[in-house]
């Protein structure tokens, strides 16, 4: 009894938590390991990044935090089911911009009467306030995942996951929103873990910076971001601290052209 | 094993002039939130409504005009120049055998006489309540049919690929043995409507859940969309353009076995219906009223089509940017 209490209280720490989280996935030359004992603590409010080249198992981990799959071996703790936005929209064009969000609150069990205001709350946050009857199709890329933010964070969970989400936008518009994504977390308190596979881009939003290295993905090195927030891409202290990074990363990865 | 290293960088020099002040105001603290505001910071709404606005594409309904120059035109010229080569064949005697090609004014007088009569609609009222009906009851079994097909692995290993392969056998092939079975009434008409929806409809909505994507699914799971509340939420209404091309077709084929069966199995009795009319014009040998009962059951067909189906087809496609402009 007392260690379940003593494991509650811990959860309440931390909004994830990964102890020696391990993933292998059955490849044609047998169990291929992706993720080799992964430890990871992602304080409640905490904004941490997750970097590491494509195919590192950006994705998996994610998956796994996200409670989509199961890991080989190690554990997973989080404070309820966190939210998951991904590279695509994944909204649903069957539904209108607001539809989509009041579908997160309705599967959430608010109640019906509460939903639309909400829900136009939510799309103002994102500064969408005249999308709530645009339908998926009729939105820009970068709307898209505005509203795709605004859903996840309908579900209110201590804990919103991203997946490369403005990795397919141009530079602009992805500049645009770092600036959107840092103002709502600082408004909403919600712990953010972000995957990337920009330095840059990690380095812009983050508090910490995880860098994961490839095959197997482990955690490689941390870096604490001390930077005020706001933050741009182009300012001096981030291309100092992105070219720190970039310069481990490139170790990383040419230690593979190696063997 | 890797070790894990943490590195600090501090942003103690400041970019340029305008961040020197929340610079100065930062603590030591693990990249405090501060909420200082920037020149750019006020920018950010424009600039985000300007992009929006960039980006955002436009997406009007076609003009009246339009629809009649580009969708209705093409067909009347083509049903008009039909009109003058069949009556060029009887004016310049070409054919010049009524009981195998009557002319157009013959046809549309034996459209008039029926219609005098008051039988027309008849006719036309006896074959769509049964086609409707028995597609409505195809829906209701194609359905259950479909998601159980389509989510269950066995039943889908047992009866899939003969699910598929029924949509090629003509089913006018059904006719005889629903005779047999049932005799010269209406349930036979119903089932032999059944045997040739049902496979459609169904197989529509089990392609229509294949190609739902997983990202959906996936998505739909993060928020909780799970088991039946997933099926509902996010596999049925992301399957639907699969579903709608299914009753598209389903139709088509409930219509075409409607027809073979009043053809094949008419029977006083039994009313009336656009299949039976042929059948009594070919042995009446009055070549007028079979060419009005062939011209019934295609524009039948093809207006339910255009009033029901296509329609919702287009409504489905359009809703989700789906539809091509042409
Ligand atoms: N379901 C799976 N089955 C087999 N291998 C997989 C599966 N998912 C991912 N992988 C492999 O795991 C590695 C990491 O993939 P992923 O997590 O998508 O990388 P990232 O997101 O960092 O680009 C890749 O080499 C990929 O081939
Ligand atoms: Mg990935």
């Amino acid at each position: 009894m007392a260690t379940t209490l003593a494991k509650a209280a811990e959860a309440v720490e931390t909004a994830a938590r990964l102890e020696h989280v391990s993933k292998s996935f059955a490849g044609p030359g047998g169990q291929q390991l992706v993720l080799d004992d992964i430890s990871l603590d992602v304080a409640p409010g905490e904004f941490v990044t997750l970097l590491g080249a494509s195919g590192c198992g950006k994705s998996t981990l994610l998956n796994l935090v996200a409670g989509l799959d199961r890991p080989t071996a190690g554990s997973i703790t989080t404070d309820g089911r966190p939210a998951l936005m991904f590279q695509e929209h994944a909204l649903f064009p069957w539904l209108t911009a607001g539809k989509n969000i009041e579908l997160a609150l309705r599967l959430r069990g608010v109640p019906k009467n509460d939903r639309k205001d909400k829900a136009e709350r939510l799309l103002e946050l994102v500064r969408l306030k005249g999308a709530y009857g645009k339908r998926v199709h009729e939105l820009s890329g970068g709307m898209r995942q505005r509203v795709a933010l605004a859903r996840a964070l309908a579900q209110e969970s201590n804990l919103l996951l991203m997946d490369e989400p403005f990795a397919a936008l141009d530079a602009i518009t992805r500049d645009v929103l770092h600036d959107e994504l840092t103002r709502i977390w600082g408004e909403t308190g919600v712990s953010v873990l972000f995957v990337t596979h920009n330095v840059r881009e990690a380095v812009r939003l983050a508090q910490r910076v995880v860098l994961l290295s490839s095959r197997p993905g482990r955690v490689a090195r941390e870096w604490t971001v001390d930077i005020p927030q706001p933050r741009r891409i182009e300012d001096a202290p981030v291309a100092e601290l992105s070219l720190e990074i970039t310069e481990v990363l490139r170790g990383e990865i040419r230690r593979h052209g190696q063997h | 094993m890797a070790s894990t290293e943490t590195t600090t960088a501090s942003g103690a020099e400041p970019a340029d002039a305008r961040t020197s002040d929340t610079a100065a105001s930062d603590t030591a603290t693990n990249g405090a939130r501060t909420t200082g505001t920037r020149p750019a910071d006020a920018e950010l709404p424009g600039i985000e409504a300007g992009l929006d606005a960039l980006e955002t594409e436009q997406s009007g309904r076609p003009s009246l005009r339009q629809t009649l120059v580009g969708k209705v035109l093409p067909p009347v010229t083509a049903i008009v120049v039909v009109l003058v080569v069949w009556q060029g064949l009887i004016t310049f005697k070409i054919v010049d055998d009524p009981t195998k090609l009557p002319s157009p004014s013959d046809v549309a007088q034996a459209f008039h006489t029926d219609w005098l009569k008051g039988d027309l609609l008849g006719y036309i009222w006896t074959s769509v309540s049964r086609g409707l009906l028995g597609f409505f009851f195809a829906l209701l079994i194609g359905t259950p049919l479909g998601l159980l097909v389509a989510r269950v692995r066995f039943v889908r290993a047992a009866i899939g690929p003969i699910l598929s392969g029924l949509q090629s056998l003509p089913s006018v092939a059904w006719v005889p043995p629903a005779v047999i079975w049932l005799g010269l009434n209406n349930s036979m008409m119903y089932a032999v409507i059944l045997l040739g929806a049902v496979p459609s409809i169904a197989n529509g909505l089990v392609s229509g859940v294949d190609q739902v994507p997983p990202l959906f699914l996936r998505a739909g799971r993060t928020m909780g969309a799970t088991g039946l509340r997933g099926t509902w939420h996010v596999t049925l209404p992301a399957a639907l353009p699969g579903y709608v091309a299914g009753m598209k077709q389903g139709w088509a084929f409930a219509w075409r076995s409607l027809m073979a069966a009043e053809i094949i199995a008419s029977f006083p009795d039994l009313g009336v219906g656009l299949g039976q009319l042929l059948e009594n014009a070919r042995t009446a040998s009055d070549m007028a009223m079979v060419f009005e009962a062939i011209l019934l059951i295609l524009f039948v067909g093809i207006a339910i089509d255009l009033l029901i189906f296509s329609p919702l087809e287009r409504w489905v496609l359009r809703s989700r940017g789906l539809l091509v402009k042409s």
